[in-house]
């Protein structure tokens, strides 16, 4: 997905926060329409995601379940064949493991590189906010496949990052983690957080951006007229107020990135390799697509518990 | 107003013009927070500056990692690169096509959504939100399993319903937002000005709403332009411009694909930028 998308979103929120009028008054144009009205406006939308989104989502369910190999051909038979979830799971565990933790890692990175960010653009801009704002999402209008290639020659064995980490030893503690091997950022799980944080960082700019831009400044002068510290006002006042964009920018950020190979295929090693990496190859190399399927279930199952928890907090017409 | 007793907790938010006396730690101390938003503004321009920068290279060999020479060879020879150029008018032509027809499905979702009560509106926002929330190489597992069993044939026409589906979701959302913070009274007062349904609609509801679908549509577009993983599963034999660039990475990126990288990069700014000078014109005036 393209930062230059999210971009777009962000600047038509920037000038949507006009007047906001009561939703009771909003209904008062829907008088005199017929009540057939709504339905002859969703059904082309709607038709097209029943049948472009959840029947392949059934179609991934039933194919999950097949029997056979691709010679003889698959077949379905009642109750399907439940082998092919427990084979995947228990061959491709790890990648699960890996992909959940660098979705993780990336959106706690994310996290901290966006919030300072955020809140400076938010209260400290001025008349520069809005230019802020297009600088912060510009990187993201190139081709996301374009930027991850950047990253190979960034990261580099002979670039001087690298070499400033190796002369540092910053490579020698980082490899003590598991994050780095000796001497190189390439091809490690470092290299692969890395592109997966870069990557999703306007999704959470954006989010919290909006949320810090719609908080009351004067309440941070209360706490502080309190006596409150700086730190405790950010920890009492502001982040508790944020906490909806929050929300918002760590599922934005995690759900991508979770489900990503192209930052494991080009700035990882056959060590990194996440669970999109696995689903993409049962395609493309060996054409399983009953575990290709299985393996997506399970990703989208495991996905929308996370979410879903998530949404409870937030709401759905909150996101985005 | 006690702002001398305790000015040391309030740095801050207390604007930095006061001088104060105390050391660079102070100094670092009350800027910490624009220092941090510095360092990473320059992260995020960090690949865009070797994008462009690689793309005036003459690459000893086939792997374009290494700055060798100054050259403007990829700049004026760009589609000497086998297969180039036409992957990129297809990711445009998709892209304009998948734009048009998912604006128009999402816009008119949105204003139902918006502007009306109905049975069904949960089911209706869950389905909306469901594409957004699901992972992009499950969409793409999903479309697969779906069009290998009815057995058709992957190319443009499965890119296009691809794209389509999950850009209707954006669009949705996007228009919505703009739709809900309307000011309805302008409305009202059209009608109370004996303007009909159809002339309110046309003269105020819609160009009200016009910034928010052409929102929509850079968004939708930008969506369906860089799609890499969908697009992958979903191909067959043809080629856009992601597949390209992923194509190449395994043999080599040619300058070119950097000075489109740039290209892409010059343009957007440009659009947005003369956007933002048009909006601000139009609030002065």
């Amino acid at each position: 997905m393209s930062g230059g998308a999210v971009a777009a979103t962000a600047l038509e929120q920037e000038d949507i926060r006009g007047p906001h009028q009561d939703s009771g008054a909003s209904e008062a144009k829907a008088v005199g329409t017929s009540r057939w009205t709504p339905y002859l406006l969703l059904s082309p939308g709607m038709l097209w995601l029943a049948v472009f989104f959840v029947v392949p989502t059934v179609a991934l369910l039933v194919t999950s379940l097949y029997t056979g190999s691709l010679d003889q051909g698959y077949t379905f038979t009642f109750p399907g064949n439940w082998s092919t979830y427990s084979d995947a799971l228990s061959t491709y565990y790890p990648q699960y493991f890996r992909s959940f933790v660098y979705a993780a890692l990336a959106t706690v990175f994310c996290l901290l590189l966006a919030y300072p960010l955020a809140y400076f653009i938010a209260f400290r801009a001025g008349r520069w906010k809005s230019t802020m704002l297009v600088l912060v999402i510009a990187p993201f209008f190139t081709s996301f496949l374009i930027r991850t290639l950047a990253w190979q020659t960034i990261l580099a064995d002979d670039g001087w990052i690298v070499q400033t980490m190796n002369t540092l030893h910053i490579t020698n503690v980082l490899t003590w983690l598991h994050l780095t091997e000796p001497g190189r950022v390439i091809n490690t799980p470092l290299a692969v957080v890395t592109g997966l944080t870069y990557n999703f960082l306007p999704f959470m700019v954006l989010p919290l951006y909006a949320s810090l831009d719609r908080m009351d400044s004067r309440l941070i002068e209360a706490a502080q007229d309190l006596y409150s510290s700086a730190w405790t006002s950010l920890r009492k006042v502001t982040w508790p107020l944020s906490l909806p964009g929050v929300v918002a920018g760590t599922l934005l950020t995690f759900i991508p990135a979770v489900g990503d190979y192209i930052n494991s295929e080009l700035l990882g090693s056959p060590k990194t390799t996440m669970i999109g990496n696995v689903i993409q190859d049962k395609f493309f190399s060996e054409v399983d697509y009953p575990t290709m399927a299985a393996l997506s279930v399970v990703l989208m199952v495991a996905v929308l518990i996370i979410v879903s928890i998530y949404v409870r907090r937030a709401g759905t017409e909150e996101l985005v | 107003m006690a702002t001398t007793t305790h000015a040391a907790p309030r740095t801050g938010t207390t604007r930095s013009s006061t001088k104060r006396p105390g050391g660079p730690i102070r100094w670092v101390r009350e800027r910490i927070i624009a220092i941090i938003g510095l360092l990473v503004v320059l992260y995020m321009f960090a690949p865009i500056f070797v994008v462009v920068l690689f793309s005036f290279n003459q690459p000893a060999g086939k792997y374009n990692y290494q700055f060798t020479q100054f050259s403007t060879n990829a700049w004026t020879n760009l589609c000497e690169v086998g297969g180039m150029c036409e992957s990129l008018r297809l990711s445009l032509f998709i892209g304009v096509v998948a734009t048009l027809v998912s604006v128009v499905l999402g816009t008119l979702v949105a204003f139902a959504i918006g502007r009306h009560r109905f049975r069904g509106r949960s089911g209706t926002n869950l389905l909306i939100f469901m594409p957004m929330a699901t992972p992009e190489v499950v969409m793409g597992a999903s479309l697969l399993a779906f069009f290998v069993g009815i057995s058709t044939a992957r190319g443009v026409g499965t890119i296009l319903i691809a794209h389509i589906m999950f850009c209707l979701s954006f669009v949705v959302v996007t228009v919505k937002a703009r739709i809900s913070s309307l000011d309805s009274r302008l409305e009202q007062a059209a009608m109370d000005l004996y303007a009909d349904e159809r002339t309110t609609f046309w003269k105020i509801t819609f160009p009200l709403v016009l910034p928010g679908i052409i929102g929509a549509s850079l968004l939708a577009f930008s969506l369906s332009f860089d799609d890499f993983i969908v697009t992958n599963f979903n191909s067959g034999s043809t080629t856009t411009f992601p597949l390209f660039v992923w194509g190449a990475a395994q043999r080599g990126v040619p300058p070119q694909v950097n000075v489109v990288g740039s290209l892409m990069f010059f343009a957007a700014l440009a659009i947005v930028l003369v956007s933002q000078v048009v909006q601000r014109r139009r609030a002065k005036a």
